[in-house]
């Protein structure tokens, strides 16, 4: 690493990372979008998101013949309006996905840690319980938790939680192994200091830059798996409007409606993709060792 | 060589039996399983009765033994909504099952090696360019939307393909793309990263220096040596897959385990449940196993780590 060079100002370094990386300015930009409409939701929505109006049912997307500005992605079969519905939905998504991978960077960092750092009994044991885990399918797995703990935001975050911690664990190990060897943590060693003084001083500010790019990864990761379940049935449960569930509410009436379907899967995709082109550019700039490793 | 295989061996066993406890697990998430498999009119006297009879009030270990023993034989109990035993019921759906999840796995590699390679080759061209963003926006889409889009477009507008059920080949083809798609993508990168590593290595330097000709350098010197890292994540995603099969079967009611699983969950089935995620994640834990062994196999220099 060059940690002698001086580095540039504010504004340029700025600039640098646009065109050393312009995917993730986008990916910075799309998130950015996201979390203005999970935050800003009540002022972005046009209406409720819950409200019923059996008279503007299946309402077209404005542009269509029949659509209205009203409405401007159209409504559903209950007359709810997708737009509102869409923008309520982004809060589900972006608290789970954003509490679960917290969660499990919390445990995954600790436990990699142990198991890197002091290796032994208890870390042979971690490594073990993160095979297993790896071993279940982790959808079905989360699918039979959430079915038999009740769906709700509580155990939906704790499932998504079991199913990316290992992730963390597996990469902090493997970097903790390598970092217990190199000079600068022998020598602190060597002057006396305590485990969980190296832990915190040496050993995990060098681990900031991977985590935060599995982070953001994972982040994304858990968006689809949660709209999964809650596609099945298994999200939080209604009247909070989640993406998921109005992709499956839309499905009866594609013929019909399919924007319904169409917007709700747009949006997820385009935040997964805004938080992957984000992810691929941090890891590009902090890390381009962690490619082989993620 | 021979240690390796035996404590690679001694893991898989050890993952397996923490299979069967959180398999096991799973009937006590609810609370007291003799109050959801009964009736909801049942009587105290019933529900006593009921848990006697079926060792629920012994002690969670004893219960575990006897968990372990029966599974061990086969035996995952009585499905409580079709009154067959559990095994039996999904051993019958899992060729349907496998069926899909090969094909996508092998849609997945057929397109994802020469996608990584025309990327490696064309680094930084638009072929590469391509090639990437067709990684990137596989890795982000939601495969049961890609599913329900699939079935939009090509079944319910052009009327090409049926929109669910299992018969012929066109039968395959939505539910292989939409579980496919997110592997290809992780695959293209992959085999991008590794080819580009492998055509900086000296032999590949040596292979083009004596003259051969950039098909037989690629095909018979780089690619080799490109795919190896493949198998293996190809075996790592296999739970990946299994996974994506669930989902992806409910909206095509493919008749496999996923659909049969999840119908078992949401209707509280627990012997089927129980017995579907085990054979599921002992499944997994095999292919991961094969996947190791194969790879000291395929590359020798392993074998000295």
């Amino acid at each position: 690493m060059a940690s002698t060079q001086v580095l540039p100002s504010p504004p340029a370094r700025a600039l640098r990372l646009v065109r050393r990386s312009p995917l993730a300015v986008i990916g910075a930009l799309i998130v950015g979008l996201v979390i203005m409409a999970a935050v800003a939701a009540p002022l972005l929505a046009t209406s409720d998101p819950t409200d019923q109006d059996l008279t503007v049912v299946l309402k077209p997307p404005f542009w269509l013949e029949d659509g209205s500005v009203q409405h401007p992605l159209g409504t559903d079969h209950l007359g709810r309006d997708v737009y509102s519905r869409l923008v309520y939905g982004a809060q589900i998504s972006l608290t789970i996905s954003v509490l679960a991978a917290l969660l499990g960077a919390v445990v995954g960092v600790a436990a990699g840690l142990v198991a890197g750092y002091h290796g032994g009994r208890l870390g042979a044991i971690i490594m073990r319980i993160v095979d297993l885990n790896l071993a279940f399918p982790l959808i079905l797995l989360a699918l039979a938790v959430v079915a038999l703990l009740g769906a709700n935001l509580k155990n939906l975050v704790i499932v998504m939680t079991i199913t990316t911690w290992m992730i963390y664990a597996r990469v902090v190990r493997g970097l903790t192994l390598a970092l217990r060897e190199r000079e600068f943590v022998q020598a602190v060693r060597a002057l006396g200091a305590h485990d969980a003084r190296i832990i915190a001083r040496h050993v995990l500010p060098n681990l900031t830059a991977p985590i935060l790019v599995i982070w953001t990864l994972e982040v994304a990761r858990v968006i689809l798996m949660e709209s999964a379940l809650s596609f099945l049935g298994l999200g939080v449960p209604p009247p909070t409007p989640t993406w998921g569930r109005m992709l499956a509410e839309g499905r009866d009436y594609l013929t019909v409606a399919g924007w319904i379907s169409i917007f709700p899967g747009i949006a997820i995709m385009v935040t997964v993709l805004g938080i992957n082109f984000l992810g691929d550019g941090l890891r590009d700039l902090l890390d381009p060792q962690l490619r082989q490793q993620t | 060589m021979r240690a390796y295989i035996a404590a690679r061996l001694a893991t898989a066993v050890l993952v397996v039996l923490g299979v069967s406890i959180v398999s096991f697990c799973l009937t006590f998430l609810s609370g007291d399983p003799a109050e959801i498999m009964l009736p909801p009119g049942a009587t105290a006297e019933h529900i006593a009765k009921f848990r006697a009879e079926w060792g629920y009030d012994d002690p969670l270990l004893v219960q575990y033994g006897r968990f372990l023993r029966r599974a061990v034989q086969g035996d995952f109990g009585v499905s409580l909504r079709h009154g067959q035993s559990s095994l039996p019921l999904i051993a019958a759906r899992l060729p349907a099952t496998l069926q899909l999840t090969v094909t996508a796995m092998l849609l997945a590699i057929v397109l994802a090696v020469p996608l990584g390679v025309l990327a490696a080759t064309h680094r930084g061209g638009p072929l590469d360019l391509l090639a990437m963003g067709v990684a990137l926006l596989g890795q982000s889409i939601p495969n049961f939307w890609l599913a329900i889009m699939m079935i939009l477009l090509f079944a319910v507008s052009w009327g090409l393909l049926p929109t669910s059920g299992r018969g012929g080949l066109a039968h395959v083809v939505m539910p292989a793309v939409a579980i496919a798609i997110n592997l290809m993508a992780l695959l293209t990168r992959l085999v991008r990263t590794t080819m580009i590593e492998v055509l900086a290595e000296d032999y590949v330097r040596t292979g083009r220096g004596k003259g051969l000709r950039e098909v037989i350098v690629l095909t018979r010197h780089a690619l080799p040596n490109a795919l190896i890292p493949l198998v293996t994540v190809v075996g790592l995603q296999f739970g990946y897959i299994l996974g994506g099969a669930v989902v992806i079967e409910t909206i095509f009611t493919w008749p496999g385990v996923g659909l049969f699983t999840i119908q078992a969950i949401l209707n509280r089935d627990y012997p089927v449940v129980q017995a579907s995620v085990f054979i599921l994640a002992t499944g997994v834990v095999l292919i991961n196993l094969i996947v190791d062994l194969l790879y000291v196999w395929l590359d020798p220099r392993i074998r000295l780590g």
